[in-house]
């Protein structure tokens, strides 16, 4: 991350990548770095070329233009591509396992490496152990759950010890439970071997728990670049905003402006945010569905630092785990997540009045051109 | 049904006397249709898999007439086989015809189809992204189509199963091509044909069984060979 930076050399680096299926371009990116050690998310809606952006990087497919480097070398011919390949590990959605035993796939690639018998050996052993599967090493990769095969796929890549591992969404088709156990084990893994790590992840959650810099895809281009914190709380545009689910996005032109505070018309509401943008902008607000306070009428009258208070009455109550999401009809559609417990302490349900609550700071302001 | 029960007699009593025609007959059969497979093994299989795996223009018309060939009638193989080893046909000179080489030419041309279409379902019916990951662990492109060919080993047992299935019971090619010559070209399913034209239905009767009898056996030991790479 600090590399990123700092402008040290990337290990990979892509300049003037285009695909085109039949006609179509589904990726444009003029340039693409990934840096030692860093954990790169790559995140984007379905379609947006996050995969096909992957597959150019590994060199798994061929761009119709531009030329993949690694650590500043071209990778042209076929034999390049063949020692890039042997220099990394690629993780699918799918556990894509070879039908033989857990111990045939981990140690196939190892073979296909040349690497020697006693190393082979030792590494199967160590990483089967590390993803809790050492039992396991014996059956035939087709009766395994998907849970126990996803975990042989993950091993089998750390086994190869790679010096780039490129994940595709690799969490993505298993079950709640079994998600969460692998992603902190994974989590643990990626943090003790430090390699250097691209994942393409549609997940917010995931690409916040794991990442160091996320890339923003959306119709085959990099729409923004930047820790996750960047990314998630201050999305360069309101698709960005709208994809990332980073909160309520609400237009609006700034009404009146002193001093970096902005009044902000939004039919005939007005809420306050920090911004310079000058009176007559035309803006898109994202009000964060967690930095949403919500009172009781009767408690709202004390004293808060919050600028913005907004009346309103409970349209819909969505429990999503241990938060329920509240969205409340104050003149405009406003959704606060809160905890479960709080819901219950205040008594909500639909049609409960209420005052929503949201600090002028916690507001990030996008300018419209 | 006395016929029938002479046959099956005939059949064990000629067995167990270890009659030298019948054996010679018999291994004849194995051997010309098991050569003629072993060759549309080394070019059907390349064949399927290139068809199976890979995109170029004219693939499909390709695959389609591999289709046409899963199909083609044996006497018309055994008509065209002939036209060409013909004492003045273009491939006179070799002066094959009327010999084994000839009907392994011929079987090799209903067989190899047949191999090649198996072939190309089952590298098709693969998962096209685990060629993807085969490569990231870093195969070469003949590593890769090996392992691709690995992964589809019970479908590819099954090509085998179909193309020494369609020869050894074929009949007219063989006849055509080579001439069901005693002690040299005569093999189970012309001389099945010959004894039943002489009437000598209790001798066809036994080499049917005995035809039966080695289909059984080879289709056996690959189906046992099938299932335990299943189990493997």
């Amino acid at each position: 991350m600090s590399q990123a930076q700092t402008g040290a050399e990337p290990i990979v680096e892509a300049k003037d990548l285009t695909v085109a299926y039949g006609g179509q371009k589904v990726l444009d990116v003029p340039a693409f770095q990934v840096y030692d050690n860093e954990v790169l998310g790559i995140i984007g809606p379905n379609g947006s070329g996050k995969t096909t952006l992957l597959l150019c990087l590994t060199r798994l497919i061929k761009p119709q233009t531009g030329v993949v480097f690694y650590r500043g070398v071209p990778v042209l011919d076929s034999k390049s591509v063949l020692r890039l390949h042997r220099k990394l590990a690629v993780v699918f959605q799918e556990s894509l396992l070879l039908n033989s035993s857990v111990w045939d796939n981990l140690t196939a690639g190892l073979r296909l490496r040349h690497v020697g018998a006693g190393e082979i050996k030792a590494r199967a052993e160590k990483w089967l152990e590390r993803f809790g599967i050492a039992a396991l090493a014996r059956r035939q990769a087709r009766t395994l759950s998907s849970g126990e095969a996803k975990r042989t796929s993950l091993a089998r890549a750390f086994a190869l010890q790679p010096e780039v591992l490129y994940l595709d969404e690799p969490f993505t088709a298993l079950d709640g439970p079994t998600r969460q156990a692998l992603l902190e084990d994974f989590k643990g893994v990626l943090g003790e071997t430090k390699v250097t790590t691209v994942i393409v992840t549609h997940d917010r959650n995931e690409a916040l728990a794991l990442t160091d810099r996320v890339a923003v895809i959306m119709n085959g281009h990099i729409a923004q670049i930047g820790t996750p914190a960047e990314v998630f709380s201050s999305p360069a545009n309101e698709e960005i905003a709208s994809f990332v689910e980073a909160g309520n996005i609400i237009h609006g032109v700034v009404g009146a402006q002193s001093g970096g505070l902005a009044s902000i018309k939004v039919g005939e509401h007005h809420i306050e945010a920090v911004s310079e943008l000058p009176v007559g902008s035309k803006v898109i607000l994202l009000l964060p569905y967690d930095d949403i306070t919500i009172f009781m009428p009767s408690s709202a009258t004390m004293t808060t630092s919050a600028r913005n208070r907004f009346p309103g009455e409970v349209v819909r109550m969505f429990p999503i785990g241990s938060q329920v999401r509240v969205t409340i009809n104050c003149g405009f559609p406003l959704t606060a997540l809160i905890t479960r417990k709080s819901a219950e302490e205040l008594g909500l349900k639909e049609g409960t009045r209420v005052v929503a609550m949201v600090k002028a700071v916690s507001i990030h302001v996008i300018g419209r051109h | 049904m006395g016929m029938i029960f002479d046959g099956i007699k005939q059949a064990f009593l000629l067995l167990i006397h270890g009659d030298p025609q019948v054996l010679k007959i018999a291994w004849l059969s194995l051997l010309v249709s098991g050569s003629a497979t072993v060759c549309s093994l080394c070019v059907g299989i390349p064949l399927g898999a290139v068809l199976g795996l890979s995109r170029f223009p004219g693939r499909r018309f390709v695959a389609s007439l591999i289709n046409t060939g899963m199909g083609l009638p044996p006497v018309v193989v055994g008509l065209v086989v002939s036209i060409f080893l013909w004492r003045n046909g273009p491939l006179g000179i070799l002066h094959i015809m009327y010999t084994p080489a000839a009907m392994v030419i011929a079987q090799f041309i209903i067989a190899m189809p047949i191999v090649a279409g198996f072939t190309m379902a089952a590298t098709q019916q693969l998962d096209p992204k685990l060629r993807l990951q085969i490569l990231s662990l870093g195969a070469s492109r003949v590593q890769l189509v090996w392992i691709l060919l690995k992964e589809a080993r019970l479908p590819l047992l099954a090509a085998i199963m179909a193309g020494f299935g369609a020869i050894i019971s074929e009949v007219g090619a063989s006849m055509m091509v080579g001439g069901n010559i005693m002690g040299q070209t005569r093999v189970l399913t012309t001389a099945i044909v010959g004894e039943n034209s002489k009437g000598e239905f209790a001798y066809a009767i036994a080499l049917s069984i005995i035809l039966m009898a080695l289909v059984f056996l080879v289709n056996f030991i690959l189906t046992m060979v099938q299932q335990r790479a299943k189990a493997r």
